[in-house]
């Protein structure tokens, strides 16, 4: 299934790509989607220091993840424009990380 | 112009003719001793107490809109000093006692009004907790206490003292807690600058940095290049975006909070008030409007506007706190993009770069804090050290292990 994007302004309906477009309330912000690129264990401090604390927080399109915790509890990758709120594109994690 | 009531007085009578804007426009000058990028609070603050305290007036602050524009124009206008983390606690024991003299200081009313706060607590660890804290405040030296729920019913009638889901237990009172007239903390550290000699730079946006071996020389703006050998940042909400050009990267991420204010009534909140089982603070504004707030909307955004599910949250909670306000009307809400760093505490900082200062990360809890942060900021440029009451806000304080995490939430910046 090949979610619907949603590009009204300030509405902020996510589209699950299980459940289909819900309601911002139902999901839970989790932060950037460099989470899901966890440096590996011998990485060092640097690497584990960049993860944990640094972000580059961009003005423009930002990757971050979500959480339908009040749907299928599923976490997506989204792509939200974060100055006009527009969602770009929106997968599974699980289909972004691999 | 020196501000009196005999000058009120005559002005008054002559039409008000006779009043004459408070700063200048000039055009940006080739070279500064010091350029500030940012005309907010923090900005303006530190131009003004470089200029008094250290004689540095050949000083550019280089605003891109307005000042004043941004967030300290727009917030709930709360100042208090009610932390525990050795880092914060001084720091703003010391902002309290720069906003007792402010409107001496700067000879413009900014109408700050010590009011009284009311932190109110749920739960006997609630009270715990914040006798705890109480505790803390009072061995700093400044003043706190908790009154139990007959003196809040005295005090303050219309709190719900029985809610069914959230009863109030007691409260944690600070009288030197209160407000300020946010848009004349802006005006009068501007006034005050200008009059000693800063420039004042609107609508000038920073394009870029000169940076020659490590060591900045000047930056290029919407209105030329501007050289200086040391430049401060106080961008607060776009610390990010202005650090990138400059390559600096930040544990900062930029997140809306939301303010909102209703229609005019009549004298009904004395205090400013906080719920202790939501985020949730109002107080009452001299014009009537009561201003409230509540938490994070808890993404990343740039946007300066908030989003329903946020008004909903805010205006539940304060119906919940103080049922009576559910029958007025909101006028307006703002959102305002706020600087949230990894632990909820600011920075105050040299950086990598020589000559390049930084301040930013302010979180929400900016506004009370720019006289102080003003203060340090402009100690930490003139002299090249760091405040002694600011001394802990380091850029680097995450890979030294010197977090200085309030709440205990861990590095999750929207949490704190």
């Amino acid at each position: 299934m090949v979610p619907r994007l949603n590009c009204i302004e300030d509405v902020m309906r996510i589209s699950c790509p299980h459940c289909g477009e819900r309601d911002l309330r139902e999901y839970t912000y989790l932060g950037s989607a460099k989470l899901l690129e966890r440096p590996d264990g011998d990485a060092g401090f640097e690497a584990f220091y960049d993860y944990v604390y640094i972000r580059e927080n961009p003005s423009g399109e930002n990757a971050e993840l979500w959480q339908h915790s009040s749907g299928c509890s599923a976490w997506l990758h989204v792509v939200r424009n974060v100055s006009t709120h527009e969602f770009l594109s929106v997968k599974l994690a699980a289909e972004a990380k691999s | 112009m020196f501000y009196s009531a005999f000058e009120i007085l005559k002005q008054g009578l002559t039409g008000n003719k006779g009043w004459k804007p408070v700063w200048r426009d000039p055009a940006p000058k080739p070279e500064y001793d010091v350029i500030i990028i940012g005309g907010g609070g923090h900005g303006l603050a530190t131009a003004h107490y470089l200029a008094k305290t250290y004689g540095i007036t050949n000083v550019a602050v280089l605003e891109r809109g307005y000042l004043g524009g941004g967030n300290i124009g727009r917030n709930t206008t709360i100042v208090r000093c009610d932390y525990g983390q050795p880092g914060n606690s001084e720091f703003y024991s010391h902002s309290m006692k720069l906003w007792e003299g402010l409107s001496q200081d700067l000879n413009y009313n900014v109408m700050h009004s010590q009011r009284g706060m009311l932190q109110l607590c749920h739960s006997d660890e609630q009270v715990a907790s914040y006798r705890k804290r109480a505790n803390m405040i009072n061995a700093r030296g400044d003043e706190a206490q908790i009154i139990d729920r007959d003196t809040i019913r005295k005090r303050a009638p219309y709190i719900d003292l029985d809610n069914a889901r959230f009863p109030v237990r007691g409260g944690l009172w600070q009288k030197r807690g209160g407000t300020a007239r946010h848009d004349a903390v802006a005006w009068g550290y501007a006034r005050s600058a200008d009059s000693r000699g800063v420039d004042l730079i609107q609508n000038c946006a920073v394009t870029g940095f000169d940076i020659t071996d490590g060591r900045v020389t000047g930056v290029q703006t919407t209105r030329g290049a501007i050289k200086a050998k040391k430049i401060g940042m106080a961008v607060a909400g776009r610390s990010s975006e202005v650090g990138a050009m400059a390559g600096l990267r930040l544990p900062i991420e930029s997140h809306v909070l939301q303010a909102f204010v209703t229609e005019g009534i009549k004298p009904f909140i004395d205090y400013t008030i906080s719920f202790g089982m939501g985020h949730f603070y109002i107080n009452q504004s001299d014009k009537g409007g009561l201003v409230f707030g509540g938490d994070l909307d808890m993404y990343n955004s740039y946007a300066q506007r908030g989003n329903l599910p946020r008004v909903e949250q805010v205006a539940e909670a304060g119906m919940a706190m103080i049922p009576a306000i559910g029958k007025a009307r909101q006028l307006r809400s703002w959102g305002g993009i706020m600087d949230m760093s990894m632990d909820g505490s600011p920075f105050i900082d040299k950086t990598h770069i020589d000559g390049l200062f930084f301040n930013g990360g302010w979180c929400y809890g900016g506004f009370k804090a720019a006289p102080a942060s003003g203060a340090a900021f402009a100690h930490l440029i003139a002299t090249g050290q760091h405040a002694s009451f600011a001394a802990k806000f380091r850029l680097d304080r995450y890979k030294t292990g010197h977090l200085i995490d309030e709440g205990g939430h861990g590095a999750s910046p929207k949490l704190h």
